[in-house]
């Protein structure tokens, strides 16, 4: 709690922590929904904003407004997903490689810095393509999933390396504590600001994956997200036709997703490294 | 030792990495329940092609070769590196029999020549900008530059693409909508030509250079804050070595070296092209024929531009590797 | 040594505070705390203490090296510079920029980071030098350095090396070779000998000694180990908590120490053919952000008096080479700075 205080200090924090609750907010209006986001043509198309439709209608009939709420939530829903089980693979492999070490540590490594190097984006393309007619919001969370991890083990891998050279590691070591016990009573809690800091992280990414899925088509296009609310505002050429209503509110929640959570994952890791925090200090 | 340690585990790497991701290239379609054959056939007469009933198995079996599909897919696999050595990538499905390279060679020199320019520009010019606002990180400038990159750095390059979009090309009407060049004109070495190029490529580019400098900018920043705080620079300082010096040969000069890093893996990402920006602004480059190759289901050309792109990505990631120890001594003697 | 000798720097009722703000709350280090030292041309002064007793940060202020959130709250520092008392605080930055490696020093803790990393230790010497010194004199400069290398006892070639290809004892080597370069009157120290290994470190003693024989000059030597405290300083100031709280001849400090403190850290010395375990100061020092009331020392001192929980004592002078602050000290002379 004093550290969330401490936080909230930092305009940062405070600016991305209020906007992420909004859009929460936002979010959950889609259950108060007069909608069907399924359905099509129950509003007047192409509207522009006004009194009864507040950020106007698209040409497939929807109103913008709602539809956007689901937008909102299915992303935010997609993005945790995905962040979640891949903090479990990153997780996993960043103790394992730096608590074992050796042998484990380098294949691990190994495949964590392939898949730094390697187009990823294409292979999740292509994988998408393969499973793209059973795309719902969860099984892209887990598309994501398997391939958001390799950094962020890196970085657990990292500090766990730390840790293990600290004092307690050899006490609890030669105390006789298991090692399991060892890494979640003393790792876990010196990790979890990391963890989560990568986990925002990872959501961020997550969402502009899902964005450009869906503007490729490789999505449910049935299903509101803010990838296909774009696509079909593309794929209507909204753009030339003057219905910039239909792209801009997409296009200025993202950015306000997108900047929340970077300034969110910005604050807490300028609080996790005291040497940069008193540098940001030294300057005020 | 330098060998040892550090030439041939990149060598490795770089082996092992080609040799992994093109075999994922190769399994993942092979996945797929539909027969590409027969949806190439269904294609052709979906387009009015007749086909006379003796003629289809043997237009069969040729397109079963072409596509590397003959025999087991032990077969295939050897046969589809012999391919590749011999740089064959196969055919398009969709633009049947276009070979899937000579579609890529058409597309690669608007993608390069787009984010070459707009890396480099964003790298000299982050780096330049994010090294004074962090060596005089509390003077006014640069806090408001900051600030500045502080809100356009998270944003994915193609929602920021959107944004000029929406601002320049629509709202204001500066620039045009879409296009690489204006419909219709010849590819040619002439001025007006290569000014229609530039003109249209404007909003592209800027929303990648933008985005680019903002990122650089950062890193920047924040690595010159933490160079100026080493001790060879208080020592230096101590020394009474001149500013200028301090900055150029002490500051900038080792905050280079991880940008350096950074400049090669940007570097490598080009290839697979700034795609939605390229669709958004309908600019002829690879992302634009990965997106209609996507669209066509056209499964031999993404993996042809999978496959492109992890050979020059690989390839440019261990060129810098490479070169990276004439900028840092601490590898080269060590 | 010449009773008469000037006095070369010398710091008045310095404070020197770190005033951060964190994340809202304003926080103060005292790391000097209302310091009077007073150092002699032509001698070596010792500074000594535990880690975090505000050393380091003295010796900034000492070389006009503060850098905010550090600042000066009170007090001067003061150089005499060709006859004339100079206060630091009155130069302007290129003034003090000139007075670096001229007139006043420094050698650093010989950490593998203390020299540019992608340079030659040439280029270092070439960046000193020509920082100092017009341009026509440069090449003369350089071949000069070269020589200063040799009579240091270095291998020339090391001129062509990078820093980590030196081993820790070659850069101390190098640091103190570019302190001496432009003969300057002081050189400050910031515990030289720490990193090294025992046989290295005598070996830098011995350098530095040698140095100040031939230059006639004053070295201000900060480190925690007492021992090289023993074999090089004239004089030596013992610091707590950011004040300095005895401070006598090199002598005086080892034969008869005054201050419980002061009896600690040489206590804790080894000695030849005492085989009784070697005691240490219990606890901890204190937080320079959170200072204990009266005397800082007093949660640790076993002599401990109501006194000095209320009230930090004044220095007492024992001898007139010798004074210390502590309540246990100089009956009836307890406030009075002498």
């Amino acid at each position: 709690m004093k550290v969330f205080r401490d936080l909230l200090r930092d305009y940062r924090f405070f600016w991305g922590f209020w906007i992420l609750v909004m859009t929460v907010v936002f979010a959950s209006l889609s259950f108060f929904s007069p909608y069907d986001p399924g359905l099509w043509g129950e509003a007047p198309r192409d509207m522009r904003p006004s009194a009864e439709y507040w950020l106007g209608t698209d040409s497939n009939g929807q109103d913008i407004f709602w539809i956007a709420t689901f937008a909102v939530r299915n992303s935010l829903t997609i993005a945790l997903i995905a962040g979640l089980v891949s903090r479990v693979i990153a997780v996993t492999v960043g103790m394992v490689a730096g608590y074992l070490g050796g042998k484990s540590d380098r294949v691990l490594m190994f495949v964590s810095d392939s898949l730094l190097v390697i187009p990823l984006f294409l292979m999740i393309v292509l994988l998408a393509m393969l499973i793209r007619d059973s795309m719902s919001v969860i099984s892209l969370g887990l598309l994501l999933a398997i391939f958001g991890w390799a950094w962020d083990a890196r970085l657990i891998r990292s500090q766990i390396l730390s840790l293990r050279e600290r004092e307690f590691t050899k006490t609890a070591v030669l105390s006789g504590t298991g090692t399991m016990k060892l890494v979640m009573n003393e790792y876990m809690p010196y990790s979890t600001p990391l963890i989560f800091s990568t986990l925002i992280n990872n959501m961020a990414w997550a969402i502009g994956l899902e964005i450009t899925l869906a503007i490729l088509g490789l999505l449910d296009l049935s299903i509101p997200t803010l990838g296909t609310m774009l696509y079909w505002a593309i794929s209507y050429q909204a753009v030339l036709l003057g219905r910039w209503w239909w792209v801009l509110t997409p296009i200025v929640l993202s950015i306000f997703l997108f900047v929340a959570l970077y300034w969110l994952s910005v604050s807490i890791s300028e609080y996790l490294d005291p040497r940069r925090r008193i540098q940001r200090v030294g300057v005020g | 030792m330098f060998v040892r340690r550090y030439l041939i585990p990149r060598f490795v790497q770089y082996i092992l990495v080609i040799f992994f991701g093109v075999t994922a290239v190769f399994i993942i379609p092979r996945l797929l329940p539909n027969d590409p054959v027969m949806r190439t056939i269904a294609e052709l007469r979906a387009r009015g092609a007749s086909l006379e009933p003796g003629a289809m198995d043997k237009i069969i079996a040729d397109m079963t070769k072409m596509y590397g599909l003959e025999g087991t897919w032990l077969d295939q696999y050897g046969d589809f590196w012999m391919r590749l050595m011999r740089g064959d990538l196969g055919v398009s499905f969709f633009q049947f029999p276009t070979p899937v390279s000579t579609l890529i060679v058409t597309a690669l020199p608007w993608t390069v020549g787009l984010l070459l320019t707009t890396t480099i520009f964003a790298w000299v010019i982050g780096n330049v900008l994010g090294a004074f606002a962090g060596y005089y990180s509390s003077s006014r400038w640069a806090q408001g530059m900051d600030a500045v990159a502080m809100v356009i750095r998270p944003m994915p390059y193609y929602i920021f693409a959107f944004a000029l979009l929406l601002l320049f090309a629509y709202a204001v009407r500066w620039f045009p909508v879409s296009g690489g060049s204006s419909f219709g004109r010849q590819p040619s070495f002439t001025l007006p030509y290569i000014q229609d190029v530039l003109w249209h490529s404007f909003l592209p580019a800027l929303s990648i250079a933008v985005l680019g400098m903002a990122v650089w900018f950062q890193t920047m920043k924040l690595v010159v804050q933490s160079v100026v705080g080493e001790s060879y620079v208080q020592y230096a300082r101590l020394g009474g070595v001149t500013e200028r010096k301090i900055v150029t040969r002490y500051v900038f000069r080792n905050a280079l070296l991880p940008q350096i890093t950074g400049l090669a893996l940007s570097l490598g990402l080009i290839f697979s092209g700034a795609l939605i920006t390229e669709i958004v602004f309908s600019y002829p480059g690879l992302g634009t024929l990965l997106y209609r190759a996507i669209i066509n289901g056209d499964y031999n050309l993404i993996m042809g531009i999978t496959i492109f792109s992890i050979f020059a990505i690989t390839t440019t990631v261990l060129i810098v590797d490479l070169i990276y120890p004439l900028f840092d001594p601490r590898i080269r003697y060590s | 040594m010449n009773r008469m000798e000037e006095i070369i720097l010398k710091t008045e009722g310095l404070k020197a505070f770190y005033i951060l703000d964190v994340y809202g709350k304003q926080k103060t280090v005292k790391a000097v705390n209302d310091v009077d030292l007073a150092i002699r041309e032509n001698e070596i002064y010792g500074i000594a203490g535990e880690s975090g007793c505000g050393k380091t940060t003295l010796l900034k202020t000492l070389a006009a090296a503060m850098e905010p959130p550090l600042r000066i709250v009170d007090g001067r520092v003061t150089y005499r510079i060709a006859g004339a008392d100079v206060d630091v605080s009155t130069l302007s930055s290129e003034e003090i920029r000139r007075l670096r490696l001229e007139y006043i020093a420094y050698v650093p803790q010989g950490s593998m980071s203390v020299l540019n990393p992608v340079a030659r230790v040439r280029d270092t010497y070439r960046d000193f030098i020509e920082s100092h010194i017009s341009t026509q004199q440069r090449d003369e400069a350089l071949v000069l350095a070269k020589e200063h290398i040799v009579e240091l006892g270095l291998p020339p070639k090391i001129l062509d090396a990078y820093p980590h290809q030196l081993s820790g004892g070659m850069r101390q080597r190098v640091t103190i070779a570019l302190a001496t370069l432009l003969k300057p009157r002081i050189i400050i120290g910031d515990e030289p000998t720490t990193a090294l290994d025992v046989v290295v470190q005598r070996g830098v003693v011995q350098l530095l000694k040698d140095v100040q024989r031939k230059l006639q000059n004053t070295i201000i030597l900060v480190t925690h180990d007492m021992g090289v405290h023993a074999n090089i300083a004239d004089r030596i100031g013992i610091m707590y908590a950011g004040k300095i709280v005895e401070e006598g001849t090199t002598e005086k400090i080892f034969g008869a120490p005054e201050h419980p403190y002061t009896q600690y850290l040489i206590n804790s010395l080894p000695k030849f053919g005492d085989k009784t375990p070697r005691e240490s100061v219990p606890g901890s020092p204190p937080s320079l952000a959170n200072l204990p009331t009266g005397c800082p020392f007093h949660p640790r001192c076993p002599h401990v008096m109501d006194i000095c929980k209320q009230e930090m004592p004044g220095f007492t002078q024992v001898e007139s080479n010798h004074r210390v602050a502590c309540w246990l000290v100089g009956e009836g002379e307890h406030g009075k700075v002498a």
